[in-house]
């Protein structure tokens, strides 16, 4: 079975972000990139998929300029077995990404298709659904557990109310979250050995046309700032200050 | 003029609150508000739904295969529904989050994720990077408006109304690759975390689950409801579902208190828009103070204590 892994390159979780002065966007230039927390952990878990011999290839795949063969070679230096990067200058909203992915999954057949819940940059949580929805397979979003056994998998899954458990056919798409597992650290001698496993690069238009990316994105702004506070020195004090303010 | 329907959001016979915020959101759009209520005996629900001030009409769709909250069942019967609607709306929480992408992909239409404040009926605003940048996003004209609403940027709508209910047989083809399993709840007998007024949280400076009924005491006199940091849930003092911020619950209550919690991005992301932040923490230097409307440095386990003789 194969194991096919969508990964996003992202501003590193670690980089406070800023928004340019004249409204046009976050400024990255310098920034540190990384792969979305939550696909590295997608990609984690397929990687034990293979190791537990549930899957015997795993497929890393980004959109984006050459820029993300950098995150698809950290990939490879995990233990994916080969890469393809989707060829684009353009930013994908997540419909053009489904239908881009979507593309992809009917050329490689996986049994099962992993992404992370949401990247962390739009914070939309939308494309997994949508590669889904396209492809007419079952979906599991937000995956803190997933146990394969032949032809379905057993996922647990975070939702508001506690955990969910669905049993899904697969071939399916799984979305990850936090406490699916912890990424392993990529060792040096990885890295070299990721030079030299495949990593091709499809055109975009190979293998979608570009209708779908149709939200207009204005005016960036930073977010309102709360007023400053104050400190108070013990119990007494803060009892008196929401006494005050009529909270208690 | 604009016709909205809003997937309504419910559990054992109870509308949740986060429908009646995307009606706030939806009345803000304008037009005529609908809400579909899909489950496997949903009269309860819709008359809750009927109630709701804004809204038109209730379509109540019933059949088994929507006794479970499943997107695979649900979001083919929403698509099949969206004709003749200008926007689908539902909200930005899980169940939300689940159904209404594969909805619109369905319905070949992109998502606008989490609206905070309503420009005009096809523009809005949305927090991206983790609500650190606020961006506007339009949707083109003669395009179905499919969005989640950021519930904790919206008031509840008022109840009062009684809207006509409408009985509607399910249509669309459902696939049987999706199986319920089962619901794992701790269920706590406290408010709800999301609706709470007042909300008291704990993080990794507990130190145990047990040190956690420190929290729970106080929030249980405050009538509150009871989240944690990621790093509570994490070390398993908590269960995943009390999680506030980022990748948790986003909430908006009058009052929100963090003990021992230093206030890393991801979880101040799911507090900014509460009223009052007190921050009680033993490192004077922790992040959270500089967010904090109230802030005590001292060692909770004795504040707590202090705290709570003080309320008696």
């Amino acid at each position: 079975m194969k194991v096919l892994v969508f990964i996003k390159r992202v501003v590193d979780y670690n980089v406070r972000v800023k928004v340019r002065p004249d409204g046009s966007g976050v400024d990255t230039d310098g920034v540190k990139m990384s792969i979305n927390p939550f696909d590295e952990i997608a990609l984690e878990e397929a990687l034990r998929m293979r190791e537990a011999g549930q899957a015997d290839e795993v497929i890393v795949v980004s959109a984006g300029t050459s820029d993300c063969q950098q995150q698809l070679r950290t990939g490879l230096a995990m233990g994916a077995d080969r890469a393809i990067q989707i060829d684009t200058d353009k930013p994908l909203q997540p419909l053009t990404a489904a239908r881009a992915f979507q593309a992809l999954v009917e050329q490689q057949q996986p049994g099962v298709v992993l992404l992370g819940k949401q990247a962390i940059d739009d914070d939309n949580n939308q494309t997994g659904q949508m590669l889904a929805a396209l492809w007419g397979r079952p979906q599991a979003t937000n995956a803190a557990k997933i146990e394969l056994s032949g032809d379905t998998a057993r996922v647990t899954r975070e939702v508001d109310a506690g955990l969910e458990v669905l049993d899904i056919d697969l071939p399916a798409v799984i979305t990850t979250d936090l406490r699916l597992n912890t990424p392993r650290f990529v060792k040096l001698p990885d890295i070299m050995k990721a030079k030299k496993k495949p990593l091709d690069v499809v055109a975009l238009d190979g293998l979608v046309s570009d209708a779908g990316n149709d939200l207009k994105i204005g005016n960036w702004s930073p977010p309102p700032q709360r007023g400053k506070g104050i400190m108070v020195d013990d119990v007494a004090g803060l009892v008196t200050e929401l006494k005050s303010r009529g909270l208690l | 003029m604009s016709k909205l329907l809003i997937l309504a959001e419910h559990a054992n016979g109870k509308l949740n609150p986060a429908t009646a915020k995307c009606v706030s959101c939806a009345v803000k759009i304008g037009g005529d508000v609908h809400i579909a209520v899909f489950s496997d005996s949903g009269q309860a629900v819709a008359e809750q739904a009927a109630r709701l001030a804004g809204v038109s009409k209730v379509l109540n769709i019933e059949h088994a295969d929507f006794t479970d909250p499943l997107a695979a069942m649900i979001a083919p019967e929403l698509a099949a529904l969206a004709s003749g609607y200008s926007h689908l709306l539902a909200p930005s929480s899980m169940y939300g989050k689940d159904v209404l992408p594969r909805a619109a992909a369905l319905l070949g239409v992109n998502q606008v994720s989490d609206i905070m404040s309503v420009n005009d009926a096809r523009s809005f605003t949305r927090p991206v990077y983790a609500g650190n940048a606020i961006i506007e996003v339009s949707v083109p004209e003669d395009m179905l408006v499919a969005a989640t609403v950021r519930t904790a940027s919206w008031a509840a709508a008022e109840e009062g109304n009684s809207a006509e209910i409408e009985q509607l047989a399910a249509q669309s083809e459902r696939p049987s690759h999706t199986r319920f399993v089962e619901l794992q709840s701790e269920g706590g007998d406290g408010p709800d975390l999301q609706t709470a007024s007042v909300v008291v949280s704990g993080g990794r400076a507990l130190g145990s689950a047990e040190n956690f009924e420190l929290i729970y005491q106080l929030a249980k006199k405050l009538k509150a409801g009871v989240g944690a940091s990621r790093a509570a849930v994490d070390a398993g003092y908590v269960p995943n579902d009390m999680q506030v911020g980022q990748t948790g619950k986003i909430i908006s209550p009058e009052l929100y208190f963090a003990f021992g919690i230093s206030g890393a991005i991801q979880h101040i992301t799911g507090i900014k828009d509460a009223g009052t932040i007190v921050a009680v923490n033993k490192d004077a230097d922790a992040p959270i103070f500089e967010l904090a409307d109230i802030g005590l440095v001292g060692d909770l386990f004795q504040i707590i204590p202090e705290l709570e003789q003080a309320l008696d």
